[in-house]
């Protein structure tokens, strides 16, 4: 029977089909879904989240070795962090076959930056593997395994946010056993050290040349001949967009191998044609190969090299042609940005952290990073996983030589600070600075869509296991001065901030501990939280219209300006409190207790 | 000839449920089909849709412009946001209900005045206040099935048993209430 598929889960049961036994992960939207898609083959595989994905790809690479088929998966921002690792894999090949998978995100869909990480492959001299969508899935991993172990090389498999959310119908396969290769001590191939990487390093530019021989044969790249005069050269869900538009009236040479680019076959492709087109997102990669063989085509003077693309960009840049459609007034039309759910725990911290002035606050990447939005607009910045603690860092660091003196704040998740805070922490220690390091602990990694952590208890499988106890951690890295505090509590978290202000031996951490609102509760949450509190209610005749309440942005909250009132939706509140708190006038109340 | 249907709503109002029971009903039709979901930041409080296309041969997995054949609109703005994805001559089957986003409910904009006026002068409406009708049938959750009825009957596909997919897709405890919410929509 035909499965509706997204990428995501095609490519898992597609890492089942092809025996593949080792699966290791950090968590991050497109890519996330794959690994929690494998849970289910648990009986035939190990799958894990990793602090972060440079010990997910070690890890992959450590099953390798030992002879087993191993994937690690990531978005595209996963793979910075994984390149040093993987520039070496390049050189020390592979035993199991191993592939990375990589989710970029054009347009930015819920990312910080866009970047084609296609452009890895060709940095780390290794092949990339690019699918349509999900009907592409079992194909395109089974062929990717073959290449990893026919040419001892990692396979960058590359998917994008619509191939990995979009779904297709596809075929379930059947699973075939594949045995481990014998591990057989071999110091020459898996120690890089100058010597043997010397030694190694031509074997790189000769599997390079076997790998674009392979790529004229491959079963992963198509040609489509509909006898036209328009040609199109594709790749990722591009094809689809390009079929969308030509239909029968182009040839297409579909491309699943990327990396090396099969040359002679596009060469020959070309000759067939009148015009020939290459589309693809963000960078001219595929195009950069084929005009670098002398290929004339036409790309990116067309073709957009910033952010998604669709049918209807495509229509216009190619064909001059618009869609016909209606556009609502614009005085119809109020944005909904992304906010803070009702009721999350990081809400009372930021607002409270508001009050402090004269503070630089560095943020990070997570649910918080919301704290920079209206009307909280508390952090100065984000920039990537953990740079919020060595930011504060450098911030007091660089002023302190001018003699300024600052007020400044890190602000990272727990999830975060495990996946590249503590080192970050452990230079603030190592160097003394009295930096504010507030480690927001929801419990849970929430953005990405709630999934275990190592500060959580519980791991990928649902087992219990050992929970890395943050105080414990940041106690032991060095930091004295260190407060756990319940963040919907906003006395504590004021005195806090106040008490680590005034600290000025060294850095002081901050751990605000309470779970996020959404998050599935375990059992050792609903003994330490008190998660059945009442809603909250506004006493109408003690509201006085100060809007402090607004100012917490909770979307419980509403305000009518005719009448100078907030009131709380009954349905959505949790009953977190932070209201409540935030009142001067006491005018909201635990409900059932007006 | 491909068609397409966009769900346009707010974070948790149910979408997904809606479009999984339509796409099961498509694949038994023996349709082609494929559909985009949103992850990740855009899903807290904010907008999302989940676009569906099908047909005997299905490209592009995402809705453009001037596209969709029926915009299932669970929120009044959303149904403004999307207009320009709904084909010329398009159906927009719409609930009333509305959801403030935070600038008005901070009481700093004023909800916009006039969407269901100006949508039945200019596209072919569908209207009902699927939020309350699904109160009254005991769970404001049931919303999306109300929606999905109505759409089931501008789709009219021919020997699609909806009550059993229904069943398939629903806990057992929910399905009375589901049954009767997709009948409800059904006679809109």
């Amino acid at each position: 029977m035909k499965k509706l598929w997204t990428g995501n889960e095609a490519v898992a049961r597609a890492l089942y089909e092809a025996s593949v036994t080792f699966a290791s992960a950090y968590p991050g939207t497109p890519s996330t879904e794959i690994l929690e898609n494998l849970v289910q083959y648990r009986d035939k595989m190990y799958v894990e989240w990793a602090p972060n994905e440079k010990v997910a790809l070690e890890a992959a690479i450590g099953a390798s070795m030992a002879g087993v088929r191993s994937v690690a998966a990531m978005k595209h921002v996963g793979v910075n962090v994984a390149a040093d690792p993987l520039m070496t894999l390049s050189y020390t090949g592979v035993n199991g076959g191993l592939v990375l998978i990589t989710a970029d995100d054009p347009g930015m869909h819920s990312s910080q930056n866009e970047q084609d990480n296609r452009i890895f492959a060709k940095f780390a001299k290794i092949p990339c593997v690019e699918i349509s969508g999900a009907r592409d899935a079992a194909e395109a991993i089974r062929e990717s395994y073959h290449i990893s172990e026919t040419f001892d090389t990692p396979v960058l498999f590359r998917m994008t946010t619509r191939v990995c959310h979009s779904k297709e119908l596809v075929e379930e396969g059947e699973r075939v056993e594949v045995e481990p290769i014998p591990y057989v001590k071999d110091p020459g191939k898996f120690i890089s050290s100058p010597a043997s990487s010397r030694r190694k390093r031509p074997g790189i530019e000769e599997r390079l040349k076997r790998l674009a021989e392979y790529a004229e044969t491959t079963p992963l790249n198509v040609e489509e001949d509909n006898g036209a005069s328009i040609g199109v050269i594709a790749s990722g869900v591009s094809v689809h967009y390009a079929k969308e538009i030509f239909g029968d009236k182009a040839n297409y040479l579909v491309l699943g191998f990327t990396y090396p680019l099969p040359v002679e076959k596009v060469r020959a492709f070309r000759e067939k044609v009148e015009t020939c087109y290459v589309i693809e997102e963000l960078e001219p990669f595929l195009e950069e190969q084929i005009r670098l063989a002398g290929i004339e085509v036409i790309g990116k003077e067309l073709v957009p090299v910033m952010g998604e693309l669709n049918v209807d960009i495509l229509r216009e840049v190619l064909l001059g042609e618009k869609p016909e459609y209606q556009d609502a007034p614009e005085e119809l039309l109020v944005n909904r940005p992304p906010i803070l759910c009702s009721g999350c725990p990081h809400r009372g911290f930021f607002f409270e952290a508001k009050k402090f002035r004269d503070m630089i606050v560095t943020g990070d990447i997570g649910c918080y990073t919301l704290g920079a939005s209206p009307p909280l607009e508390v952090s100065d910045s984000v920039v990537c996983m953990g740079a919020s603690i060595s930011m504060a860092h450098g911030v007091y660091a660089g002023l302190s030589k001018h003699g300024i003196k600052k007020r400044i704040m890190a602000v990272i998740g727990d999830s975060t600070f495990m996946h590249s805070g503590i080192t970050s922490l452990m230079n603030s220690i190592y160097n003394k600075t009295p930096t504010v390091n507030v480690i927001l602990d929801n419990r849970i990694t929430a953005m990405t869509g709630h999934q275990e952590n190592p500060g959580t208890g519980y791991n990928l499988m649902g087992e219990k296991v050992q929970e890395i106890d943050f105080e414990k951690l940041v106690r032991a890295l060095g930091i004295e001065k260190v407060l756990t505090i319940n963040p919907l509590k906003l006395g504590s978290v004021r005195e806090a901030i106040k008490e680590c202000l005034a600290y000025e031996e060294g850095p002081s951490v901050i751990i605000t501990r309470w779970p996020c609102a959404l998050k599935r509760y375990s059992e050792e949450d609903h003994k330490e939280f008190n998660l059945k509190a009442p809603k909250s209610v506004v006493i109408d005749d003690l509201c006085r219209g100060c809007r402090n309440c607004v100012r917490t942005g909770c979307p419980s909250i509403r305000f009518d300006k005719e009448r100078k009132k907030a009131s709380v939706d009954e349905h959505s509140c949790v009953g977190c409190g932070v209201c409540r708190e935030s009142c001067p006038f006491d005018a909201i109340v635990e409900m059932g207790k007006i | 000839m491909t068609k397409s249907i966009l769900f346009a709503g707010v974070g948790g109002q149910g979408i997904l449920l809606a479009s999984k029971l339509l796409t099961a009903a498509l694949i038994e039709s023996g349709y082609d089909v494929k559909m985009s979901e949103v992850h990740g930041m855009a899903q807290r409080g904010g907008s999302v849709t989940t676009q569906v296309r099908f047909g005997d041969k299905v490209h592009s997995p995402i809705i453009g412009k001037g596209d969709a054949d029926v915009l299932v609109a669970f929120e009044p703005m959303e149904a403004i946001r999307w207009l320009d994805h709904l084909k010329p001559t398009g159906r927009i089957i719409l609930s009333t209900g509305t959801i403030p986003s935070a600038v008005i409910l901070s009481g700093d904009v004023d909800y916009p005045q006039g969407i269901e006026a100006y949508l039945k002068e200019h596209v072919d409406l569908l209207s009902m206040d699927a939020q309350a009708m699904a109160v009254e049938l005991g769970n404001s959750r049931a919303m999306n099935v109300i929606l999905l009825g109505a759409l089931a009957k501008t789709l009219n596909l021919e020997n699609t048993d909806w009550i059993a997919l229904i069943k398939d897709e629903v806990r057992p405890e929910f399905f009375e209430l589901n049954k009767k919410a997709f009948t409800v929509g059904f006679e809109q």
